[in-house]
């Protein structure tokens, strides 16, 4: 799960690490409220969307006046942001972070993560701060210093220094770097985030240490025991039809492609994928219905791809295991009589049951393209969506 | 032979009573030798008790000390998972599996660092498998997790995967062509687990009854690229290797929480391509794994 930046900086200062003041606002009236409050001379007016790349996209300016406040919240408020993350089809900001302004002396960068090689906790500093870190990663890897944490011990003394030296913090702020990254471990521990990152981390002209720039991925897994951060989800910065499908326990991504594909499993749901490209086709989506595929399942999620205008065709591809194949035909039978299915489907069934399976689905009525194999039905898929098309 | 479990394997069920737990170990005692194999379970409100007529131990050392059992399958929820793992490597068992889906990573960062912290003071070693993983199967022998059985041909090829549906198709295919397996084993698709592709492949090359492997990867980690390399130098059987995930875009959560794209070395392509330099006879298309074993064989 991800959140905003305000919402990051709210956990930084529960855990003791220095941010600029400010306050969200979700209309220009607020943003001129918060920004007198906040006091001048300088204010910054910052787009709150969950993509990064904002300040390049025009979602961050420098205000020098109420007036400038107000005009630049207006602007920003309600704008399509287009950055590298969103997509060309870019995100509406609904909130900003209006902030007072920083005495920045340097940029840098810190962050941390689970890594999964040495399933250790891996702490990244570099001196490079503001920028994109893949991009330093890729020009400069030298510039980043890496420690890995055993989450036994935690963080030590040693290593927070080994990392403030390492990206040439000035002696005089070394205490306040090192107190900086150890509350950011704990930070990141506590409330089971997978990602915690400060960009840029900044040296204030008067040596203080403060974040500028927050971001937190938080472990999905995890939430069940973090209702505070899940009071931050923000549903309109998430895909509507992976929310809906969500309420069904089904994992559902939408892609490009028009073909629609429902499959039981995550890897075999990828490979389906990736039979269709194989044959020339461009999947619409990732859908895994899971191992309890129910028909109310498999009716919503034949609901959510057919919302996509985009899909031509549909195939389902299910391994019955534990699931019986003759339990998914009905499934698939009653959920196409409700949707009233107007696109060609293509089913292909293995495993327990399949023989009892397809017959449901020939003597459904229904028109139901069959197949044996995974690259069969990714074929004749491709093909029907082409006929569809044309 | 087989790797890690045959007939003679005794098993402790942790979460037994559980719904998920009840249904799965019914399905293992009813496939091939399970009935003798599946020897207790562990529930500490319900010691004493006995279901399917397997006797529930309050605790997992003392279900080991009254079966003689040395490995255990979890079935338990998430919250309560890595705990159950703690408890059956503190038994000192030989191997855990975990089929339980959706624990936190912090747990499992936890447990693992545990795990080894107790191997390096000297303490015995568990091997973990999974979690969130399908579990392992030898044929005609024991089953213990959730795979359906009666796709399962007894014979001579390993197979290896991360995914359960996919590794389902494998055995399928592999079976319709008349190929057996020696043993098949999940992973899991978490981020951080227990035995990886590389440590299942080591014991597969050890096995003088696996004659060759089907290795399934997924985009995301490290774990596909580290058993290439390895089985480059010394894996002495032909491996047949499949990738999910060409079409995965980077970023997004493909299902498996470990099947995310977060750097330009971990898309299925970029795996692929190393397999393929490593001696893997590689394929694009799931449908052909079985075939292609079948060619490399002869």
């Amino acid at each position: 799960m991800k959140i905003h930046e305000y919402q990051a900086k709210e956990i930084l200062r529960q855990f003791g690490i220095r941010t600029p003041r400010g306050e969200p606002a979700f209309s220009v009236a607020e943003a001129v409220e918060v920004a007198k409050r906040l006091g001048g001379p300088v204010w910054v007016v910052k787009a709150q969307i969950h993509a990064g790349g904002r300040g390049k996209g025009g979602g961050v300016k420098l205000a020098r006046s109420l007036e400038a406040v107000e005009t630049l919240a207006g602007q920003i408020l309600g704008m399509r942001l287009v950055t590298h993350q969103t997509g060309p089809e870019g995100q509406i900001v609904r909130r900003l972070l209006i902030e007072e302004g920083a005495d920045i002396r340097h940029e840098y960068y810190v962050s941390v993560l689970t890594d999964r090689k040495t399933q250790l906790v891996a702490m990244l500093a570099s001196s490079e701060g503001g920028m994109d870190i893949e991009e330093v990663a890729a020009k400069t890897p030298e510039k980043i210093i890496k420690v890995f944490i055993n989450p036994l011990d935690g963080i030590s003394d040693e290593q927070a220094l080994t990392l403030a030296k390492g990206i040439g913090i000035p002696e005089g702020s070394v205490p306040a770097a090192v107190d900086t990254f150890k509350k950011l471990y704990h930070c990141y521990m506590e409330t089971d985030a997978s990602l915690a990152e400060i960009n840029p981390l900044i040296l204030e002209g008067d040596g203080g240490i403060k974040a500028l720039d927050a971001k937190f991925n938080f472990d999905d897994n995890a939430l069940f025991r973090h209702p505070e951060i899940v009071a931050y989800r923000d549903l309109d910065e998430e895909d509507p039809d992976e929310v809906e499908a969500s309420k069904y326990d089904l994992s559902y991504i939408s892609l490009d492609g028009n073909i629609g594909c429902l499959v039981n499993g995550a890897g075999l749901a990828m490979a389906t994928m990736d039979t269709i490209k194989l044959f020339g086709g461009e999947p619409a989506n990732f859908l895994d219905v899971g191992g309890g595929a129910t028909t109310e399942k498999v009716t919503a999620a034949f609901k959510i791809m057919l919302k996509n205008p985009r899909v031509q065709a549909i195939l389902v591809n299910i391994f019955g295991g534990i699931m019986r194949c003759d339990t998914i035909a009905e499934g698939i039978v009653t959920a196409a009589r409700e949707v009233s299915l107007n696109v060609p489907l293509v089913v292909r069934m293995k495993g327990t049951n399949e023989d009892i399976g397809k017959k449901i689905l020939a003597e459904s009525g229904l028109p139901i393209i069959s197949a044996e194999t995974m690259a069969e039905a990714a074929e004749k898929v491709v093909a029907a969506a082409k006929g569809a098309a044309a | 032979m087989s790797i890690l479990i045959n007939k003679e394997t005794k098993v402790i069920t942790q979460g037994i009573t559980g719904k998920t737990g009840q249904f799965h170990t019914q399905k293992c005692i009813e496939y091939a030798f399970g009935r003798d194999c599946f020897v207790a379970g562990v529930n500490p409100r319900k010691a004493g008790e006995k279901i399917f007529d397997i006797p529930i131990y309050a605790t997992v050392k003392e279900a080991k000390e009254a079966t003689g059992a040395t490995v255990s399958v979890i079935y338990v929820p998430p919250a309560g998972a890595a705990d159950a793992i703690w408890e059956a490597v503190e038994a000192d068992l030989d191997l855990v599996i975990c089929i339980t889906e959706g624990i936190p990573v912090r747990d499992m960062l936890m447990v693992r660092n545990k795990m080894k912290r107790k191997v390096e003071q000297g303490g015995k070693e568990t091997l973990l498998l999974g979690p969130n993983c399908p579990g392992i199967i030898t044929p005609d022998e024991l089953k213990i997790g959730i795979m359906p059985g009666h796709i399962h041909k007894k014979g001579r090829v390993g197979v290896v995967s991360r995914s359960g549906t996919l590794t389902y198709e494998a055995v399928a295919q592999l079976t319709e062509l008349g190929l057996g397996q020696s043993t098949a084993v999940g992973i899991g698709g978490d981020p951080i687990n227990g035995l990886k592709h590389l440590d299942v492949m080591k014991m597969f090359n050890d096995d003088p009854d696996t004659d060759a492997v089907i290795l399934i990867g997924e985009i995301g980690g490290s774990d596909e690229v580290d058993a290439a390399l390895w089985c480059k130098a010394h894996f002495k059987k032909p491996v047949v290797g499949f990738v999910a995930g060409v079409t995965a875009p980077p970023g997004k959560r493909m299902g498996h929480a470990g099947a995310l794209i977060s750097s330009g070395a971990d898309t299925a392509e970029a795996k692929l391509a190393i397999m393929e330099e490593c001696g893997f006879k590689v394929t694009r298309n799931p449908s052909e794994m079985g075939k292609l074993m079948k060619q490399l064989l002869g």
